[in-house]
C-alpha cells in the first residue's frame, strides 16, 4: 500500500453487470408504481360488470367518473405531496374554506361572483403556503403541521360562516352577478354522444395529465421525487428543496381550490361542517395508486386509478343494488392489500 | 524521521489570480474557525488545495472533519479566518453557491436518492432542458445517453440507466458520485470518507478513481480516517484533532508510519497499556502495546516542537 501502483488495475466492466442482467419490457412494467392499482381497477370493473347490468351502461360510466373525478382532482396534488415526501390532513375541509370564501365575500359585499373566486384562490394557495412555510421552518412533521390547520379551518369554516352569514350553511348565491358564467365553467356538463359528463372529469384529466408531465418530464418533477427521497441529499445537490415542498403544498392548494368552485357552483351554497373526513379518501386514492406513504415513489396516474377504483366500488355497490354499508369495508380491505403490494415492490427497488 | 510542517505560502502552483495573475491557490483556507454556540467545532485550519493534487484531511471521529467539509462546501458558514477559490475571499450561503464556484462534494451517504433512477440521481438539481417558457422540459434522451457514457469512462458499464440507484453497490454508488462530480466541472472534488464503509477491494477501487480525478486535473480533498488509504494517493496531509489542526505536511516530508502515530497519538495508547496491564494476563498484547508507545512517543516529540514552532511564527500571530 505505499505507492499508488499496487492499486488494482480497472475492470474491464463492472462486476454489478453480469449479477443485474437486462430486465425485460414486461418486468419494466411491473414496476412501475401504478401497476398493483391497475390490476385492481381492472379486476374491479369486470367483478362489477358481471353483477351488474347498468354498471357499463353509457350514463352509469359518466355518474362513476364524475364521482371518481371529485376525488381524483385533490388525489392529483396529494398524490404529488405525497411523492414530495409529506401528507396534508387539512385538505379536506381547505376544500369547503375555500368555496365559503367566495360565497361569503361575493354575498357580503354584494360583489360578482367571479371576484368571489379570485379570493377564494388566493386564500386556497394561501393554506397551502402556510402549511408548506410552518413545515420548513419548524422542521415538525406534515401529520401535526397539517392536523393544527385541519382543526383550526373546521373551526373557522362554522364560526366565519355563522358569523357573517347567520346560519350553519353559506347564504344562496345565485342571484349574483356572474354566477351563470362561473357556474358553467366549474359545474356545467358536456354532452358526448348523448351521456352528460361532467366538466370536473375533464378538470380531472387535464390535472393528470400535467401533473404526470411534471413529474415525470421536468426538473421540478425530478427535484419532487428527490425531495421525498431523501431531502437532505437533494439539498447537498442544489435542489431548492424549501421551494419545492411549499409549491407542492400550494399545488394541493389549488386542486382543492377546483374542487370547492365546482361544489359552491354546483348548487349555490355550502354547508359549512362538510368536508371532514375527506382528506382520508385523498390520501387513500393515492396509497392504493402507489404513492409510498415515506415519500419518493408514485405517479399522478396511479392517484387518478386510485380514485377511479374509490368512484368505482362507491357507485358499484349501488348498481349491484348491495347494502352500502359494505363500501367501507371494502375501501379498507383495498387500501391494505394496495399498501402490502406497493411494500413488496419498494423493498425489491432497494434490497435487490 | 523529520516530520516537518509545510508552509502555506511554499506551495503555490502554477493557477494564476484570474485578475493579477499572481500566483493563488484553487482553494485555500486560512485561519478558519467555527464555533457552534458556546462549541467550538473548529480552530484555526489552514489548508490548501491545487490543481492536480490530492489534499488529505485525516482525523478520528469528531475531529472537526464534517465541519470543515460542511464549510467548504458551503453547508455551514465559517465565523473566523478566510476561504478564498483562486485568491480571492468567498463566504458560501448554500450547497448551491459552492457548487457554482466549483466545489462538489461527493457525501459519505453520497447524496444520492435510493429510489431514483441512475441518470436522474446523476443529473438531479442540474438537469438539463429544452425547450422554453413553462413548457421547458428534460431532455431525457440526452441525459440518459450521458450519464451511461460518463460512468464507462469510469469503468462502471451498465445497460440500464432507468434502474434505481440503490440497486448498486457501494463502490459503484460511489463512482456514479464521483463521475457526476467530474461532469459537472468540478475544479475541487471533496470525498467524504469514501473509503469507510467499503471492503479492501472496493476500497482500492475507490482511491484508484481517486488518482483519475486527480489526472484530470482536478483538486481533491479527500477526508479520511485512515492513513493507509491516505497516504498512498495523499500529496499533502492536514491532521485534525479535537477541532484543532495537529500537523499539515508535504509527501516528501513524512512517512506513513509517522503519519499513523499522528492519527493515534502516544496518550491514548498509553491509557490502553495501563488498562491491559490492571487487567493482567494479557503480557503478549501488553508488550505490543508499550512498544508501540515507545515508538509514537519518539515521533510526535519531534512533531510537538515543530507544532510550536509553527505557532511561533508570524502567520499565525
Amino acid at each position: 500500500m505505499a505507492n499508488t501502483a499496487t492499486l488494482p488495475p480497472a475492470p474491464a466492466s463492472a462486476p454489478g453487470d453480469e449479477r443485474i442482467g437486462r430486465r425485460s419490457p414486461i418486468q419494466k412494467f411491473l414496476g412501475r408504481p401504478e401497476v398493483g392499482a391497475l390490476v385492481g381497477a381492472v379486476v374491479l370493473f369486470i367483478f362489477f360488470a358481471s353483477v351488474s347490468q347498468t354498471f357499463t351502461q353509457p350514463n352509469a360510466l359518466a355518474t362513476i367518473l364524475y364521482g371518481s373525478s371529485t376525488i381524483g382532482i385533490m388525489a392529483v396534488g396529494v398524490s404529488l405531496l405525497m411523492i414530495g415526501g409529506e401528507f396534508d390532513l387539512s385538505t379536506g375541509v381547505a376544500v369547503i374554506s375555500s368555496a365559503l370564501t367566495a360565497s361569503l365575500f361575493s354575498w357580503n359585499f354584494s360583489l360578482n361572483a367571479w371576484v368571489g373566486v379570485v379570493l377564494a384562490l388566493v386564500v386556497s394557495l394561501g393554506i397551502g403556503f402556510i402549511n408548506g412555510w410552518i413545515l420548513v421552518k419548524t422542521k415538525l412533521p406534515s401529520f401535526i403541521v397539517t392536523l393544527a390547520t385541519f382543526l383550526m379551518l373546521t373551526g373557522l369554516n362554522l364560526a366565519l360562516t355563522r358569523l357573517i352569514g347567520g346560519s350553519v350553511s353559506s347564504p344562496s348565491i345565485s342571484k349574483l352577478d356572474g354566477f351563470d358564467s362561473a357556474h358553467a365553467v366549474f359545474a356545467s356538463s358536456i354532452s358526448i354522444g348523448g351521456v352528460e359528463v361532467k366538466i370536473t372529469v375533464f378538470f380531472w384529466i387535464i390535472l393528470v395529465a400535467i401533473a404526470s408531465w411534471v413529474l415525470l418530464r421536468t426538473k421540478v418533477g425530478n427535484w419532487i421525487f428527490a425531495v421525498g427521497g431523501d431531502a437532505n441529499a437533494a439539498r447537498a445537490v442544489g435542489v431548492p428543496v424549501t421551494k419545492t415542498k411549499i409549491g407542492l403544498f400550494m399545488a394541493v392548494g389549488f386542486c382543492g381550490w377546483i374542487l370547492g368552485m365546482h361544489n359552491l357552483f354546483a348548487f349555490d351554497a355550502v354547508q359549512s361542517g362538510e368536508g371532514v373526513g375527506n382528506e382520508f379518501l385523498y390520501i387513500i386514492a393515492a396509497v392504493i395508486g402507489g404513492c409510498l406513504l415515506t415519500g419518493g415513489y408514485g405517479s399522478a396516474v396511479g392517484g387518478a386509478i386510485g380514485a377511479f377504483i374509490f368512484g368505482m366500488a362507491n357507485k358499484g355497490i349501488v348498481y349491484a343494488q348491495w347494502n352500502p354499508d359494505w363500501f367501507k369495508f371494502f375501501l379498507g380491505l383495498m387500501l391494505l392489500l394496495a399498501t402490502i403490494v406497493n411494500l413488496i415492490v419498494k423493498r425489491r427497488a432497494e434490497l435487490k | 524521521m523529520n516530520a516537518k510542517q509545510i508552509d502555506q505560502q511554499t506551495l503555490l502552483r502554477d493557477e494564476k489570480d484570474p485578475l493579477t495573475h499572481t500566483p493563488v491557490h484553487l482553494l485555500s483556507l486560512e485561519a478558519v474557525g467555527k464555533h457552534y454556540g458556546n462549541i467550538i467545532a473548529l480552530r484555526d485550519v489552514t489548508m490548501a488545495v491545487d490543481n492536480g493534487r490530492v489534499t488529505c484531511v485525516l482525523g478520528d471521529n469528531g475531529a472537526g472533519k464534517s465541519t470543515l467539509i460542511k464549510i467548504i462546501a458551503g453547508l455551514h458558514q465559517h465565523d473566523a479566518g478566510v476561504l478564498k477559490i483562486m485568491g480571492q475571499e468567498r463566504k458560501f450561503n448554500s450547497p448551491r453557491d459552492a457548487l457554482d464556484a466549483g466545489i462538489a462534494t461527493v457525501y459519505q451517504d453520497l447524496a444520492v436518492v435510493p429510489l431514483m433512477p441512475i441518470w436522474r440521481n446523476f443529473f438531479l438539481g442540474s438537469e438539463l432542458t429544452t425547450g422554453f417558457g413553462p413548457f421547458k422540459s428534460m431532455d431525457v434522451q440526452k441525459m440518459k445517453d450521458i450519464t451511461l457514457k460518463e460512468l464507462a469512462e469510469m469503468g462502471i458499464d451498465l445497460r440500464d440507466v432507468e434502474q434505481p440507484i440503490g440497486q448498486l453497490s457501494g463502490g459503484e454508488r460511489q463512482c456514479v458520485a464521483i463521475a457526476r462530480a467530474v461532469y459537472f466541472g468540478a475544479k475541487v472534488l471533496i470525498l467524504d470518507e469514501p473509503t469507510a464503509a467499503l471492503g479492501v477491494k472496493q476500497s482500492g477501487v475507490v482511491l484508484r478513481y481517486i488518482l483519475q480525478a486527480r489526472d484530470r486535473g482536478l483538486g481533491v480533498i479527500f477526508i479520511t480516517h485512515n492513513p493507509h488509504h491516505a497516504f498512498p494517493v495523499g500529496d499533502r496531509f492536514l491532521l485534525l484533532k479535537r477541532g484543532k489542526s495537529i500537523g499539515y505536511y508535504d509527501k516528501k516530508d513524512i512517512t506513513l508510519d509517522e503519519l499513523t502515530a499522528q492519527m493515534a497519538g502516544g496518550a491514548e495508547l498509553a491509557e490502553l497499556a495501563h488498562e491491559l496491564e490492571q487487567l493482567g494476563g494479557h503480557t503478549e498484547a501488553l508488550k505490543e502495546v508499550q512498544a508501540e508507545v515507545a515508538g509514537v512517543t519518539e515521533v510526535t516529540d519531534v512533531a510537538d516542537t515543530s507544532d510550536a514552532s509553527r505557532e511561533n511564527s508570524p502567520r499565525h500571530a
